[in-house]
């Protein structure tokens, strides 16, 4: 009996040494512990700011997208080359996820918690950065410039830490819609939709002035590669303008198909699907080599809000040359590379607008004070303020022609919902002599 | 009291035997028991390791529950049972939207795992029946099907689930005897890392309690049976359909619980979340640790957390830039399937026992020599 209970009374004994041993045993009274300002410093040192961001590098969504941190970590060298911000080094870590919300969450959880980066930037995905939306804004993470253009980052009272960068969906097809109206009044309109917020946010701006033009809207289910159906019923539905709000592989299986049933409209898409190398080189893969980007792409209208790579006589895209081939990294300056240094350009001048001792709180407030009258690459003003978050707020549209880039119109600004569409009045931009943004502290 | 023979494990040498029959008298002598002094320890394991490590290894631990979860559901139907799945992604995503849907409409934690469990079990049973008439590549083409097919449902019913961009999911408040119980062991204020890495641990302790008695009587048996030889069991009387659609639905329920836990840990349940590679990810989980352990599935899993922000961490440090690091992750995880395989087919618990043995027969070698 005695050797039964042994390992019981063993246990028990341990148990109860444990629970002794356990330090506090109770709270003490309220006062200690209270929220002071060294809190809102992580990531901060008198030498350097580390900040983090998530981004496919490996899996489909690689190509083109995991360029872009590399052009961001190229602006921050050359700025640290510089002697850095207010002489602090910006160290930029970023990981991959692979486009998985599940990975999102990890990596994440990675930068804050072990690497205590003081803000996340360029996030990119909607859905991967969903999965961390909460987290990063229940944890009071600055998350800055997200890489996509849904209107999830534009809601300042629910999260007010998050902070979107490119143009929405809604507003670049706004702009679209005015101008076809304008441009095509009498062309019969066919929307190409993906089926998620891009499709419906783009639908919504579109159908603001192309409501009575559009004779069909077809929507494709991302993940399923077989479009024709859909292009056949705007065929059928006698579209000769197909606008196309999708993501850059289906541009390449939109314009096979097309290619295959005789079909030649007009054919325009949203920025986000159309940069022209990209779609190039998808379009010679899913034909295994049959067609390459020269033809097809040909005429094809589109947007833009940031300098593309083929104008080579725009001064930011110098700089950004400049940059890319100081940076030593291998590849060529590609357009996602060029928006991740605008985006890197974005967060030194709120670095910079943050004051010489920048605190999670207050980099967030100087966005909202100043942001709208920064300038960089981008062609048309952000939006930010204290209620609202929203990035770039206009495009200009463009056309493919000779395998350039062609202005069609200038930049147009606008704003969700009913805004009215003016063109932008300010003069082109021009970098400052260093190649890194002077903005004045904000406080 | 000398010991009694039937306690000593069968192919101890004998010298050995005295040692062992020291240790064994210890242990209860039911099964039951025995792995109810098991959950005891490991709790205290746990317990431990979570106080004594940061917030970050601690929502590294929560996601490896999840994955245990799901790894240790695999292994019974695979190692245990002899059916491939390679659809147990898409039944953790059953279980992960579960999970949204009822914590969107403000059921309670408890409710809501359970729910998500019996959701997916049932969506398990109506697999398995299908499952139960294929066999080999038939089996793995039907479940790769599962997984190819089933999160298209939730950009389908995208109104309703959230389409591509995902379903947000309320993260589970943390109560507030939590927080006190934690100041009083450790006098730190919780985390809501730690949070969800206690509910992924007491889930995952539960749900290995649970499966190692299923596993240690009849019904492992009959598994086993099947498993083995189809002929001589159903010579024996034994059901082959029946049992095999039970494993199915074991298996599957674990997945539903471990999508659930997947669910509050990661506050999103997106297609792009459960694709191929999840629930490929899951089986060599199972493969690496050794088939049909449940140690293994957990070594596995282990395997899936902390190798490839390891190796990501190994490649910046030797200098390589943060993309060429984060590629080398998926390089080294095939590398080392591909040795574990050649080197120890039978997995790292098969190793771990090798070991053992090997020790074990050394030592008495050496004290009758």
């Amino acid at each position: 009996m005695i050797r039964r209970t042994g390992p019981l009374v063993a246990v028990a004994a341990a148990a109860a040494l444990l629970l002794s041993a356990c330090g506090a045993g109770g709270r003490p009274s309220e006062g200690t512990g209270g929220g002071d300002a060294a809190a809102s410093d992580v990531g901060i040192t008198t030498t350097s700011v580390k900040i983090g961001g998530h981004f496919p590098l490996t899996g489909v969504a690689a190509p083109g997208y995991s360029e872009i941190p590399t052009g961001m970590k190229a602006y921050f060298d050359y700025v640290n080359a510089a002697g850095g911000v207010n002489g602090r080094k910006i160290e930029f870590i970023y990981k991959d996820d692979a486009y998985n919300p599940t990975q999102t969450s990890q990596v994440v959880n990675e930068l804050v918690l072990q690497e205590q980066v003081f803000a996340i930037m360029g996030g990119l995905g909607t859905p991967t950065h969903s999965a961390v939306l909460d987290y990063l804004n229940a944890e009071g993470v600055p998350d800055l410039f997200v890489s996509s253009g849904s209107l999830l980052w534009d809601q300042p009272t629910k999260n007010p830490q998050t902070f979107g960068w490119q143009p929405d969906y809604e507003v670049e097809a706004k702009i679209i819609g005015q101008y076809v109206s304008k441009n095509f009044p009498n062309a019969k309109v066919g929307l190409f939709l993906q089926d998620d917020d891009l499709g419906r946010d783009a639908e919504k701006g579109a159908r603001t002035f192309l409501d009575k033009q559009i004779v069909a809207a077809e929507r494709y289910t991302p993940g399923n590669t077989d479009v024709a159906p859909q292009i056949a019923a705007l065929q059928a539905a006698g579209a000769d303008l197909v606008i196309g709000f999708n993501v850059p592989s289906y541009t390449a299986l939109s314009q096979l198909v097309s290619l295959r049933l005789n079909y030649k409209p007009q054919w325009m898409y949203s920025n986000i699907g159309a940069d022209p190398t990209l779609v190039g080189s998808l379009l010679a893969r899913f034909s295994e080599g049959k067609v390459t980007d020269a033809g097809l792409l040909e005429g094809m209208i589109s947007t833009r809000y940031l300098p593309t790579v083929d104008d080579p006589q725009n001064p930011w895209i110098q700089l950004f040359q400049k940059v890319w081939d100081a940076s030593g990294a291998d590849g060529e300056l590609s357009n996602f590379r060029v928006y991740g240094m605008s985006e890197a350009y974005t967060f030194v001048s709120a670095l910079q607008a943050a004051g010489p001792n920048p605190t999670r709180k207050g980099i967030v407030e100087a966005i909202q004070k100043t942001g709208k009258s920064w300038k960089g690459p981008w062609l048309a003003p952000f939006r930010y303020s204290a209620d609202r978050h929203a990035g770039i707020s206009g495009v200009g549209v463009t056309r493919i022609t000779g395998g350039k880039t062609e202005r069609l119109t200038p930049v147009f600004v606008t704003d969700n919902g009913t805004a009215p569409i003016t063109e932008s009045t300010e003069p082109p931009s021009v970098p400052p002599a260093s190649g890194i943004p002077e903005v004045a502290p904000a406080g | 009291m000398a010991a009694p023979t039937k306690d000593t494990e069968v192919g101890v040498p004998p010298a050995a035997a005295g040692r062992f029959a020291a240790f064994t008298r210890r242990m209860p002598s039911s099964t039951l028991g025995k792995h109810a002094l098991t959950l005891l320890v490991a709790f205290v394991v746990v317990v431990l390791v979570l106080e004594l490590t940061g917030p970050f290894r601690n929502s590294q631990f929560a996601t490896m529950a999840y994955y245990g979860i799901a790894a240790a559901g695999l292994t019974v139907l695979t190692g245990v049972n002899g059916q491939i799945s390679l659809g147990h992604g898409a039944l953790m995503a059953v279980g992960a939207y579960t999970t949204g849907l009822m914590l969107a409409a403000e059921i309670p934690l408890l409710v809501t795992m359970l729910g998500a469990m019996a959701v997916t079990a049932a969506v398990g049973a109506v697999v398995g029946v299908a499952a139960a008439r294929l066999h080999g590549p038939y089996l793995a083409g039907a479940t790769l099907a599962l997984a190819v097919g089933l999160p298209g449902l939730a950009i389908y019913f995208d109104h309703w689930l959230g389409g591509e961009q995902g379903m947000r999911i309320p993260s589970p408040q943390m109560p507030a005897w939590f927080s006190d119980a934690i100041y009083f062991l450790s006098a730190t204020e919780a985390s809501s890392a730690k949070y969800l890495a206690y509910i992924g641990w007491v889930t995952l302790l539960v749900v290995l309690f649970l499966l190692a008695n299923l596993m240690a009587g009849r019904t492992g048996r009959v598994w086993r049976a099947v498993r083995d030889d189809e002929v001589a069991a159903e010579l024996a009387g034994i059901p082959l359909g029946k049992v095999r659609v039970l494993a199915f639905v074991v298996s599957a329920a674990c997945a539903g619980i471990a999508g659930a836990v997947l669910g509050i840990v990661v506050r999103l349940a997106a297609p792009s979340g459960f694709t191929i590679v999840l629930s490929l990810g899951l089986l060599t989980a199972v493969v690496v640790g050794g088939l049909g352990s449940l140690v293994g599935a957990l070594l596995g899993s282990a395997l899936l957390v902390f190798l490839p922000p390891f190796v990501t961490n190994v490649g910046t440090d030797i200098g390589l830039d943060n993309t060429q690091a984060a590629q080398l992750a998926p390089f080294v995880y095939g590398a080392v399937l591909v040795l574990v395989m050649l080197l120890a087919p039978s997995g790292a618990v098969g190793v771990l026992k090798k070991l053992l043995k090997k020790l074990w027969i050394g030592r008495s070698t050496r004290r009758t020599g």
